[in-house]
Formats: structure tokens, sequence, C-alpha cells
């Protein structure tokens, strides 16, 4: 009994920790292929969590699906834009901001942990409200969720994918002219901008 | 083989699939099927229809499911049936959700036909823009009628994705791209917030269904509730985000200005509608036994809202930035409404969003035809003179300006009255105090358009930027807008009695 929760503590700590990693590589990096490999780091912890729930179907979904296609995506698309256009936000960086920002980012993280070691059961009042899993595999259970009780939101969901495909075909139709409202940004490079709307 | 493996997985007992009562989705099926088929048309006779037929076809639409909405609304009010919630209690049909389906549809027909004028003289690709238009109502509607947390958000998603791409629709507009960008990158932000709270609230629950998170609620008192507080509070942020309150509206005034001017009074109108509408579904009827814990925070989202709007929208020469932040300000006087959270505070909103669709759509449909080719000419400077140019049209304005403002005998000083009202019977005074004294801030705002256009000479004396012209689908939208403010500022009878009747409930009857 020990040994397994201790090997779940274990577990769940390394998968943290590499979820975190990688979120916060996903955030500093500067280089953006570096931010995608961040996020196949965090991706894969989610996943072990998943494995470390008995949710092997999810997991196995979270490293093909997001992991796999979604991540290379991501790489496709900054190697198409250059790899070596290094974004700078020096200029962006107001210390107020980085001061308030601080102070809300601290607040939460330290609302987070009083409220995890406080007490087994303070963040919801119950050790599980969801109770014990009935006994049949993952990939099951969501079939079941997906056709029964979320079937009105996957359907709705094929909505979204309609509007994707469409806003996606509309913006990147090829403008008809020239910009027309450059006078209106008077401070930045006109031509860098041009190039923008013709790409 | 498969029966052995269906066996083999425990799969052996029968799934029962959800009934769909059809009849009961007329609406939300009419705009989605005529938008997929118009979709279809479009790329089939791409190049070959009129810009106008998209318009006249989007308005047909919304049209036929209003219409479709008329003996829905006789079927729910019917005691003996009554509202239900359908599709395994995804979605509920009731009154509130119909009344803001209607509101949404008569958003899209007005939007639309200010557009099309927009379309024609911009020299941009018709249908899909009236095609994104009836998506969008399709997402608030479902927003309206979600009675599950999940179903709630991909409402959201789908009228904020038809929104961004609307923003970014002019092409040649660097600001347009610039606001669609915007708006996408802080939108997916608040998303991941609401997301996020969902997400919470599913842990501390065990379920995203509101009607069981409301009788799980209601059946145990939770002596710790850090996690559902938690997920309460980033939930407001997203709605918050939506609706466009302080501190959250960091974006309004950047993606206003910049989308294109039916878009951004579609934007005002229909989106902030029906965000409003997901946050009383969800903060009202859902967490209604935790009120006394998000009232404090919606109030102060309100005075944030009232004040920063009023105060900065005085600031402002560019007439699109001064309306955003006067949509900031009207998102400060539907808080009230939602602060208050009883049934009148509900109906006071639900009468101060239609009050609001009227206004904002007639106010930016004149701001689309000042905005002139290149729809660039938004600084007060643009409505000098507008009076003498074009009398009309330049009445028609002042006449939106002074019913946002507040003016008795217009819409608006109904509907900031019902708010008021509510806020002062839920013994909100300094709400109330707050509210009515920055409508009187917000009102020289208003008048400085006004002054602008009767009593400032233009610049140049010889028109320069040209005759003005009034397009048949911008004076259809202009004179429909006038009508609804003037009329129901008169005779408010038939929209109060709608809007009252109109409470959401989230009932467990399964509708066949």
């Amino acid at each position: 009994m020990f040994a397994t929760s201790l090997v779940q503590t274990l577990t769940f700590a390394i998968a943290a920790m590499i979820c975190v990693t990688g979120a916060l590589g996903v955030v500093a990096l500067r280089n953006p292929v570096h931010n995608a490999l961040s996020l196949v780091a965090t991706l894969f912890g989610v996943a072990v969590l998943f494995i470390a729930q008995e949710a092997y179907f999810l997991a196995a979904i979270q490293v093909i699906v997001y992991a796999g296609a979604i991540v290379v995506l991501f790489l496709f698309v900054i190697m198409l834009l250059g790899v070596d256009r290094a974004e700078s936000f020096a200029a962006e960086r107001h210390p107020l901001g980085l001061a308030v920002g601080g102070i809300l980012g601290g607040g939460v993280m330290v609302l987070a942990a009083v409220t995890l070691f406080a007490g087994v059961d303070t963040a919801t009042g119950r050790r599980s409200t969801v109770g014990a899993l009935a006994p049949s595999d993952d990939l099951n259970r969501i079939g079941r969720a997906l056709f029964t009780e979320y079937a009105f939101a996957f359907e709705l969901t094929s909505l979204l994918l309609t509007i994707a495909v469409l806003g996606a075909v509309l913006l990147s139709r090829r403008a008809s002219g020239p910009p027309i409202d450059l006078d209106e940004f008077p401070a930045e490079e006109p031509d860098a901008d041009a190039e923008e709307v013709e790409a | 083989m498969f029966a052995t493996l269906l066996q083999a997985t425990g799969a052996g007992d029968k799934l029962v699939t959800p009934e769909v009562p059809w009849s009961h989705l007329a609406p939300q099926l009419i705009l989605v099927v005529g938008a997929t088929v118009g979709v279809i048309a479009a790329a089939a006779l791409r190049g070959r229809l009129r810009r106008s037929v998209g318009a006249v076809g989007a308005a047909v639409v919304a049209g036929a499911a209003i219409v479709s909405i008329i003996p829905l609304w006789h079927r729910v009010s019917n005691p003996a049936q009554g509202p239900i919630s359908a599709v395994n209690g995804a979605i509920g049909v009731d009154r509130f959700s119909l009344f803001v389906t209607a509101l949404l549809c008569a958003a899209v027909i007005l939007a639309s036909f200010t557009a099309e004028a927009y379309l024609q003289r911009e020299g941009l690709d018709g249908p899909e823009f009236s095609l994104l238009l009836l998506l969008a109502a399709a997402g608030g509607s479902v927003m309206a009628g979600a009675n599950d947390l999940i179903v709630m958000f991909i409402g959201i998603e789908v009228l904020s994705l038809a929104v961004y791409v609307l923003a970014a629709m002019h092409a040649r507009r660097i600001s347009s791209q610039e606001s669609g960008l915007k708006y996408f990158l802080l939108g997916g932000f608040a998303s991941a917030f609401l997301l996020y709270g969902i997400a919470l609230t599913y842990g501390a629950t065990g379920t995203t269904s509101l009607l069981r998170v409301q009788s799980f609620l209601a059946e145990r008192v939770l002596t710790d509730d850090g996690l559902l507080l938690g997920g309460l509070a980033l939930m407001l942020v997203g709605f918050a985000f939506k609706v466009g309150a302080v501190p959250f509206h960091m974006w309004t005034p950047d993606v206003y200005q910049g989308a294109p001017s039916p878009v951004t009074g579609f934007m005002a109108a229909a989106v902030k509608t029906a965000a409003f509408a997901g946050m009383l579904r969800v903060f009202v009827v859902g967490f209604a036994s935790y009120a006394d814990l998000w009232r404090p925070v919606v109030g102060a989202l309100a005075i944030a809202s009232l004040v920063v709007g009023a105060v900065m929208s005085v600031v402002q020469t560019n007439v699109k930035r001064m309306l955003a932040y006067s949509s900031i300000a009207h998102a400060g006087f539907v808080l009230l409404g939602v602060d208050a959270a009883s049934a009148e505070g509900t109906a006071a909103s639900l009468f101060y969003l239609a009050a609001y669709t009227a206004m904002a759509l007639g106010t930016f449909a004149v701001v689309t035809v000042v905005g002139g080719s290149g729809d660039g000419a938004h600084t007060l400077d643009a409505y000098r003179g507008l009076g003498r140019r074009r009398p009309g049209l330049a009445l028609a304005m002042s006449l939106f300006l002074l019913a946002q403002a507040g003016t008795p005998v217009t819409i608006g000083f109904l509907a900031k009255l019902g708010v008021i009202r509510a806020a002062i019977d839920a013994d909100q005074w300094a709400l109330a105090i707050v509210a009515m004294l920055t409508a009187v801030i917000s009102t020289f705002m208003y008048l400085r358009i006004v002054v602008a256009m009767y009593f400032a000479e233009s610049e140049s004396e010889s028109d320069d930027r040209g005759e003005l012209r009034i397009p048949w689908g911008v004076g259809v939208t202009i004179g429909v807008a006038v009508i609804a403010t003037l009329v129901l500022g008169v005779v408010p009878g038939p929209l109060e009695h709608l809007s009252d009747d109109a409470l959401p409930v989230l009932v467990a009857v399964d509708g066949r």
C-alpha cells in the first residue's frame, strides 16, 4: 500500500516537473523551435499523468495528436516563417506591468499552494466528488460520454471546424490592392506592413 | 466477431443515445443549415452572385429563425408543456434563450444590411461576410441556451471565431488586420481562463452540467470550496472579457476602431448580448446559491466599467474609440442588472441589451456611411458640419447618441431606468448612484459629437470629401433602428412584457 502510493507520488512529481519545466520553456526561451519543443515536453508530461490515472487511450491520443501532429504543424509554420527570426520583446517590457503581473502571478501561486497543502480536502470539500470509476476501460467510457452526455457538444465542435475552415480560406485570400491606411501607422516602416498584408 | 469484441470490452449493454427534439432546436438549426447551404452556394457560384444576394439571404435565414421562434415561444409558455432541456440536458429551450436568439437574429439582419453597402463600397468579397454573421448568431444562441458548461464554452468559441474573422475581413486595411489579430490573441487568452474555470468547477462538483451543479450545491453545504471559488473567479474573468468589462476591456478600443464599421456594430450588439446571456445563465441561475460571493465582484466590475468607460470616452478624438468606451460603460449598466441577481435584474438586463442592440447597430450604420470610402474617416472632424451636409443622417445619429445617453422618450432612458431600479431594489444604492453620475459624464461625450455635427463648421468650406451617399441597405438599418429607438421608447409595453417573461430556468425535462 505504502509502496504504491510512493510510486504514485513519485510519478506525479516527475511528470509534473516535466510539465512545468516545459511550460516555462515555452514562455522563456528565445528560439521559436525551442519553444515548440518545450511544448512537446509539457504535453508528454501530461500524457504520463494520464497513464498514472489509467487513462491509456487518452495518453496515446495526447502523444499522437498533440505532441505528434499539432507540434509538428507548429514547427512547419515556424520553419516556413524563418527559424532565425528571433522576436525581441524588450520594448514591450513595462516595469509596472512586470510588477503587477509578478504580484498577481505570485499571489495565485501562493493561493494554490495554500489550498493544496492546508489539508487534503480543502480544495473540494470532499476527497473525490466523482467517485470510483466504473469497471470498464477508458476508451469505452470516453465513447459513451461522447455519444450520450456530450453528444450535443460533440456535434457542435463540427460547427467550430466549419468556421475555422471558412475563416482560414477568407483570411488567406490575396488583398485586391495595396493597403490604404498606412497613414494611420506613422511610426512603423510601411514596407514591412505592406509585405505582411500581401503575404 | 464484433459481438465477441464488444463482449470482451464489456460493452454488452446497449448504448442509449439521446433523443433530439428537432422542432425545439429549430432556430439554431435554421441558422446553421442556412449558413452551410450558403457556404456551398457561395463556393459553387463564386463571382457570379451579386453582393446583395449574401445580405438578403442572411436576412431571410435570420428572419426565418425569428419566425420559428414564435411557435416555440408559445409552446414553452404553455404551462402544460413548459421549457425543456434537450439532448441529454445539454441545451435548454426556455423563453430566455428564445428571446436572446431573436435578438441575435435581429442583429444579424441589421448588420448584414449595413454590411451589404460596406462590402460594395470597399470592394470586398460578399457572401462569406453574411454567412459568418449567421454562424456567430448560432454560437450566441447556443450560449443563451447552454445548460452545460462545455456547451457554453463551445458556443462562445463558435461566436468568437466567427467574429475574429469578421474583424480582420478588410484585407486592405492594416488596422483591420491588427484588430482581428489582437482580438484573436486576447480572446484566446480569455477563453483559456474560462476553460480553466470550467475545469476547476468540474473538479469541485463532479459535473459540467449546470443543472447538476445546481442540485449538487443545493443538496450540500461545502465546508471547503477553494476549488469552486477559483473556478467561479476564472469563469467570471472569461465572461468579463467577452462583455468588455473593466479591467478586461483593454482590447475593446483597438478592436472596435480597427474592425470594419458594420462588424463593430455587430460586436457591440450581438457579442455583448450573447456574452451577457451566458453570464446570466451561469451565474444568476446556475450559481444562484453562491450569489453572496460573486455579487460583490460583479458589482466592482460594474463600477469600474461605468467609471472608466465614461471618463475615457470623454478624452477620445476618434468617434469609433469614443463609442468603444461608451460600450464599456453600457456593459457596466448591464452588469448592474446581473449584480441584482434577481428576476427583475435579469429582465432589466435583457431589456437593456435589446435597447442597446438597436442603438448600437443604428449608430454604427451611420459611422459606416460617414467613414467614407476606405473606412478611415472616423475622427471628430469627419462629423463637422454633417448637420448641414446630410441633415437626415445627422438627425438619426443625434437620436442614437441621445438615446445612448439616456434621454427620455427614447428606449435608452427606459433601459437605464430599468437596471438602476433593479439595482436599488437589490439594495445596491452605491451602484445606482455611480451609474447615474457616470451617465451624466458620458452624456458630455455624446453631446460633443452632436455639437460637432451641428454647431461646428466644416474645416474646408468646399466639401473635398464629396457627397456622402446613403445606400439602401444602410438606409434600412438606420430606419429600423430609429423606429425601434423611438417607438419602443414611447410604447415599451410589448418589449418589456417579453423581457419580463424571458427568465432563464434550468429544468430536467428532456424534450422529445
